[in-house]
């Protein structure tokens, strides 16, 4: 891949190590928001390389372990044709095994239902313009990197007349995130590594006045091993000298106002909702549901859902990984009871998911 | 796919009547009989097959006998969708998928059975395609198809095409291959670059465009480790990185090694992130398909345990021949982390590589 040996070089992220050891002076908590850079951050070791005054806690910025129970078994209960309609599913694959209440899509899938993996919403409507006898139902989960695409989906939908095509939509928003657990009495946090994809649709404009109020730096950063660890240097700076700005690492990418076409096409399609998230509860304006105007492409609208979702006693501790107040080693089911082929919780399930990185790259 | 200038290009069935499989083409009366005489027959051209027999006779000659040598029996089962993709089809990997089991038990590889399972509509082209390159492939790895077996199932009840292959090869005196053998100290070689397959396979299957064509890298590989072991080098395991990739194998050898023996600690693996060839472009699919290339599936690779004072002759051995020209020392057998597989990333910390549990699936960002 060009360009991508250069952020993995030995010798620059050794460098870089040392810059960050050389500034710091004292203990930090430092939070990376997004799952991508979670998984990195242990794939490539980088914490390890870290002085120990430097603690990483992970953020909720995984959509997969976010996205609440109740929203997964609609989509079983869709994916099913229950109501008669023959359904394909079009879904990301990291959503497949992600646990309902009772089970996951990969199970749905086993008993005969026709799920697919697609890499973009635009495949699913293709799907729906070449099998017209079928309702197509693509599910919406992501941040606001995946966002436009959907709405792009919905727009062309609109524009080909296309009747037999609907979303599932369980877009959430990141600032709203933030200041849920910055605003937690026991959050830890004192600077964040804000999720380089999602800022290059929506810049970081948001994110100043949280750096504000909160008197927190927010670094935007890349998922590269010397993205990640410039990031952290930048953050450290920012902590030592007293300052809370929010700084933009990735500028090979991001830009202050973001990628703007996309910000309006996401603003024509979708309004701004409250929204549940799994382990963090409901967050005010955290979510995105489709405008009145495009009703007709929303999925809980088509299918009458009957569904009530009861997500029993558990023993995981997802909701606390996601906010940061634990790491996944410190669930007592972590890697005994709780593994990726017997998940307790979506944060096991993911690729993005911490306690999956744990597992997979840090087993004691 | 080259052509053998003997090798008629048109189906020998009459397509005009029978273009697409029918149930009665395994029904065991006259279009199965044509089906078998006038496809399978032609198309392996063996003696054994053209017996019609229920089974073959193989004639034992010098090598199986031979004071010391052992048989070697292997069988796999090829259902992969689609049936025909950049650099193979079903029909290759049928072929190549046994005689590289065969091979990496040390053994020469003979003879194959194979056992075809066809969906009633299944176009009768496709299965002289297939039945073709499946004859290159043989020939190629210098074994003889010499039985089979045809069965047709209902349309829906199969995907177009599966074959079973068994294969027979012969393991010579003094050869045993197997992770009991494996000492702490043996290097890990690897004979080329990883991941093709996988991503050939799942450009086709999501209907992905890469500026480049990535092809498969299904290939036989017995001639390549009949030089290896014809150099009298101490090679104590080999493993052919299929289904799950490197990091699948490697962790399959480690969960032995890990056991210990009366007397002695567990082993473990240590590799080197640098050291493993990954082409730019089947790295950069990965990256946008959100796969890890080290899990990804080959066809025509493998990883050889060789003694420490062997290593370096095997490599050369390896890099003389086309399907080792890259290979590689990627690591090595170590008396800690027994029973795991640690990698020694490119920014050099250190990490387990575990196996997947599951597929993997590709992610949302």
């Amino acid at each position: 891949m060009k360009f991508l040996e250069e952020y993995r070089d030995p010798e620059a992220a050794r460098r870089m190590v040392q810059a960050i050891r050389r500034a710091t002076t004292r203990p930090w908590t430092i939070m990376e928001v997004c799952g991508g850079q979670t998984h990195n951050l242990i794939r490539f070791g980088i914490d390890e390389l870290l002085p120990e005054a430097i603690t990483l806690v992970h953020g909720p910025g995984c959509p997969v372990c976010v996205t609440p129970v109740e929203i997964i078994d609609e989509a079983l209960e869709i994916a099913s044709g229950k109501d008669g309609r023959p359904v394909v599913f079009c879904s990301f694959g990291d959503m497949l095994r992600v646990p309902g209440s009772r089970k996951d899509l990969l199970a749905v899938r086993a008993e005969g239902a026709d799920v697919r993996v697609v890499y973009s919403p635009l495949d699913a409507l293709r799907l729906a313009v070449e099998a017209p006898e079928r309702e197509v139902v693509f599910f919406a989960v992501g941040f606001e990197t995946t966002a436009p695409a959907t709405a792009m989906a919905v727009f062309r939908a609109r524009e080909l007349g296309v009747r037999n095509f609907s979303i599932l939509v369980a877009h959430v928003r990141v600032p709203p995130a933030l200041e849920t657990i910055l605003s937690s009495p026991r959050s830890r946090v004192q600077g964040f590594l804000a999720a380089g994809h999602v800022c290059t649709v929506m810049g970081y404009e948001e994110y100043e006045p949280i750096a504000e109020r909160y008197r927190v730096p927010i670094v935007v950063t890349g998922f590269e091993p010397l993205d990640l660890l410039q990031g952290i240097y930048m953050c450290v700076r920012q902590l030592e000298e007293g300052r809370a700005e929010v700084e933009n690492q990735y500028a090979r990418a991001v830009r202050r106002e973001g990628n703007v076409p996309a910000r309006q096409l996401i603003e024509k399609v979708f309004e701004v909702v409250p929204r549940r998230w799994r382990g963090l509860g409901t967050i005010a304006d955290s979510g995105l549901r489709l405008r009145p105007a495009y009703r007709e492409f929303d999925a809980e609208h088509r299918f009458s859902l009957s569904y009530v979702s009861e997500e029993g006693p558990s023993e995981c501790i997802g909701g606390l990984v996601l906010q940061g107040l634990n790491r996944p080693h410190e669930c007592p089911a972590f890697g005994k009871r709780c593994t990726p082929e017997h998940p307790l919780g979506a944060p096991m399930v993911s690729a993005e998911g911490a306690c999956a990185a744990y597992y997979r790259y840090r087993r004691p | 796919m080259d052509e053998t200038a003997d090798f008629s290009l048109s189906c020998p069935v009459p397509i005009a009547r029978y273009p697409k499989v029918l149930l009665a083409h395994g029904g065991g009366g006259r279009l199965m009989r044509q089906l078998i005489e006038k496809m399978v027959v032609p198309a392996f051209g063996s003696e054994a097959l053209g017996e019609l027999h229920d089974g073959a006779e193989l004639e034992l000659s010098g090598a199986v006998l031979e004071p010391g040598a052992r048989l070697a029996f292997t069988t796999d089962s090829f259902v992969v969708s689609p049936l025909f993709f950049p650099g193979g089809d079903i029909g290759v990997l049928a072929v190549n998928g046994t005689v590289n089991d065969l091979a990496m038990c040390g053994a020469r590889p003979l003879y194959l059975s194979a056992a075809l399972i066809l969906e009633e509509g299944l176009p009768m082209e496709t299965l002289w395609r297939v039945l073709r390159s499946m004859k290159q492939a043989a020939d190629k790895a210098g074994v003889v198809v010499v039985t089979g077996d045809t069965k047709v199932v209902e349309h829906g009840k199969g995907d177009g095409l599966f074959i079973t292959t068994a294969g027979i090869g012969v393991i010579g005196p003094g050869r045993a291959m197997s992770p009991s053998r494996v000492r702490a100290g043996d290097l890990i070689l690897l004979n080329g670059d990883v991941g093709r397959h996988g991503v050939a396979i799942m450009s086709v299957r999501e209907g992905l465009q890469f500026e480049s064509v990535i092809e498969s890298d299904t290939a036989p590989l017995a001639d390549l480790v009949t030089a290896m072991l014809d150099s009298r080098a101490e090679v104590h395991c080999l493993r052919d990185l299929t289904r799950g990739g490197l990091v699948s194998a490697l962790n399959e050898i480690a969960g032995s090694l890990g056991r210990g023996r009366p007397g002695s600690q567990g082993l473990g693996i240590v590799i080197d992130e640098g050291e493993i060839p990954v082409r730019e472009d089947v790295e950069g699919a990965c990256e946008l398909l959100g796969l890890d290339p080290l899990y990804v599936a080959n066809e025509g690779r493998f990883v050889a345990f060789v003694a420490p004072q062997d290593a370096r002759r095997v490599l050369d051995v390896m890099r003389a021949h086309p399907l080792g020209r890259e290979a590689r020392i990627i690591g090595q057998v170590v008396e800690s982390h027994a029973g795991q597989v640690v990698m020694k990333t490119r920014v050099g910390t250190n990490r387990v590589v575990d196996m997947l549990s599951g597929e993997q699936l590709p992610r949302i960002c």
